[in-house]
């Protein structure tokens, strides 16, 4: 086992590894950048290092300051968390060259399902259900629209480096294809240095619904289930929860084998998320894999009890699986809620200091955050403030738990998602679960 | 466990010397005062967390062995820092049994190699970005350097 690790993350995701890491007897590097020294993540790891200076590209994107890090600290291994080099390949391969171990997939592993066009192509190649769609990269708009007009509309145009709803674009009419097609390339190029799209069948009123796996380097391979995701606004997600209102036993044993099959076949290991999206009928279609921990994992630790960012350490340092889901079933129902720094209205960021700060406790509730009393909404970065995560024996009883957990969060100083998602959780169609991706949209127009 | 008086003797015994810090270990509480004309940025907001690493550890980079970016409130104003401008770790030498580039009362011009920082095992010269008297060397060779950290004290030279 590592003896010593660095998190090349901040805020919550990075004070999560660091706390997995202590119940683990290995001791924490944090990096930051200047103006992250009173990050919570800086107090709470064995050492830090300043990296770097606010602008991501300069600290917490930066290979050779995060490597130089770990190289004068002797951390053995690093765990990227999620976002900034997460699913960087090249950074991948660098730890590798190094002799450092990178607490994620393979970077062989990590290119083939990075690529959302080759990831495609894989899945295709495998026979497993796929949203129709472009098999190749879109290089003009003459030849999207051929491919519109033989999937028919409405289309998704999609960055294939894409991920957070960057280079993203629906499509309703041929006439709009061609602005469409080019603002996609542009905000591509400038999300994630390429220009590569393609184009896909657009489902009307689908459920994002997405499985979590864990594979070892042995062979071994599991699904723990799966995470509702349809709450979100501009693909941005905003609620979770597990199990989904919209699977049945067999479609979830169905989505399983499909997920861990597309794992075994890249020779994946790790903790890696294969998403789907379920149009009205139950039929469901790969969209794509994320080969990283997501902010939503602890959806999952909740419903099943178990650690996976443990499991990703463990088995990134050569152990097998410990977990048989089968003798491990997960229980209950567990709904999560993203707190984000934005004004709940209109979603713009609100960068501030928290004055206040008092998080909710009691039965069947978790905060994953790195806020308190003092700390700052630094506009340089994203704006998660906690997630928020309510469990209960049924769903009925995790609605109630979470409203009530929202009642007692205190924050003051910010503006917080927090009103909204006590609206959404009094609404009668999401207490009954029925919902799309649609739903935020519709409701936020009421 | 020591407590705030042990540490208040600390600043005492400090204080009207010329020692730059003190470490002292007892019973597995290891504390240290360190002068850097300026509040360490990682141990300033009061948090309301106490476990038992915290409060042995006073500051996160002390046990890397690494100095705090220091304020620089208290230099002359024709006094400019050079700080580090990448992780690594410094050397004020181009090779172990070589002459430093460097040695307090030198007088260095704009673009002279100060020291190297290595990253990644690549060897990067630091040079000055104004001419004066070196003033101080605030790092010792061979010690790791954090992004930001004063590495010298330059006097500027008009």
């Amino acid at each position: 086992m590592y003896r010593k690790i660095l998190i090349a993350n901040r805020g919550e995701i990075a004070v999560r590894i660091i706390r997995a890491c202590r119940e683990m007897g290995i001791r924490t590097v944090a990096i930051y950048s200047d103006v992250d020294a009173p990050g919570l993540h800086v107090r709470l790891a064995d050492e830090s290092v300043c990296v770097g200076p606010a602008e991501s590209a300069k600290s917490y994107l930066s290979i050779p300051a995060i490597i130089s890090a770990a190289e004068i600290t002797g951390a053995e291994a690093i765990h990227p968390g999620y976002g900034f080099l997460a699913e960087n390949v090249h950074f991948a391969e660098v730890c590798e060259s190094c002799r450092i171990g990178f607490i994620g997939p393979s970077a062989r592993a990590m290119k083939l399902m990075g690529d959302k066009s080759t990831a495609r192509d894989l899945v295709r190649r495998a026979g497993m259900p796929l949203i129709p769609g472009s098999r190749n990269l879109i290089q003009s708009e003459a030849e999207g629209l051929e491919i519109v007009r033989a999937i028919g509309l409405p289309v998704m145009i999609k960055a294939s480096a894409g991920g957070g709803g960057k280079g993203m674009r629906l499509v309703h009419s041929e006439e709009e294809f061609g602005s469409l097609f080019l603002q996609a390339r542009t905000e591509a190029q400038a999300a994630f240095g390429v220009p590569d799209i393609y184009v896909e069948k657009y489902l009307e009123d689908p459920r994002h619904i997405e499985i979590q796996i864990l594979a070892d380097s042995r062979g071994n391979a599991v699904h723990l289930g799966e995470r509702d995701c349809s709450i979100q606004r501009r693909h941005q997600k905003l609620i979770e929860e597990s199990p989904s209102t919209a699977v049945t036993p067999r479609m979830r044993r169905e989505m399983g084998r499909t997920a861990v099959r597309i794992a075994e076949r890249v020779g994946y290991t790790g903790a890696g998320t294969v998403e789907f999206l379920v149009d009205r009928k139950g039929n469901f279609f790969f969209m794509e894999m994320n080969t990283r921990i997501q902010v939503e994992h602890s959806v999952t630790e909740m419903q099943t009890g178990i650690d996976l960012v443990k499991e990703q350490i463990r088995i990134a340092a050569g152990a097998s699986l410990r977990y048989d889901p089968r003798a491990q079933p997960p229980s209950g129902h567990t709904i999560e809620c993203r707190i984000n720094a934005e004004d709940p209205e209109r979603f713009t960021p609100c960068p501030g200091t928290i004055t206040e700060y008092h998080a909710p406790g009691g039965p069947g509730i978790r905060v994953d955050s790195a806020a308190y009393a003092g700390s700052k909404v630094l506009p340089y970065y994203d704006s998660l403030v906690a997630k928020l995560l309510a469990h209960g024996t049924t769903r009925e009883e995790a609605i109630l738990r979470m409203l009530r957990a929202l009642d007692e969060y205190r924050i003051v100083g910010i503006k917080t998602t927090i009103p909204l998602h006590q609206r959404v959780l009094r609404d009668m169609d999401f207490i009954q679960g029925r919902f799309s991706t649609q739903f935020l949209d519709g409701f936020l127009r009421t | 466990m020591m407590n705030s008086k042990d540490v208040k003797d600390l600043i005492d015994l400090i204080s009207g010397t010329d020692i730059v810090e003190v470490e002292v270990e007892r019973a597995g509480t290891r504390i240290r005062v360190r002068r850097d004309g300026g509040v360490h940025p990682a141990a300033a907001p009061a948090v309301p967390l106490m476990g038992p690493a915290m409060s042995a550890q006073p500051t996160a980079a002390a046990s890397a062995g690494m100095g705090a970016p220091a304020a620089e409130t208290k230099l002359p104003e024709n006094v400019v820092l050079v700080k580090a401008p990448l992780v690594g770790r410094f050397y004020r030498s181009p090779a172990p049994d070589a002459a430093a580039f460097v040695e307090v009362g030198d007088r260095v011009r704009k673009g002279q190699v100060l020291c190297i920082i290595e990253a990644m095992k690549l060897m990067n010269q630091i040079e000055a970005e104004e001419g004066g008297v070196v003033r101080a060397v605030l790092v010792d060779d061979g010690r790791p350097v954090e992004f930001g950290e004063p590495l010298f004290e330059i006097e500027k030279a008009d």
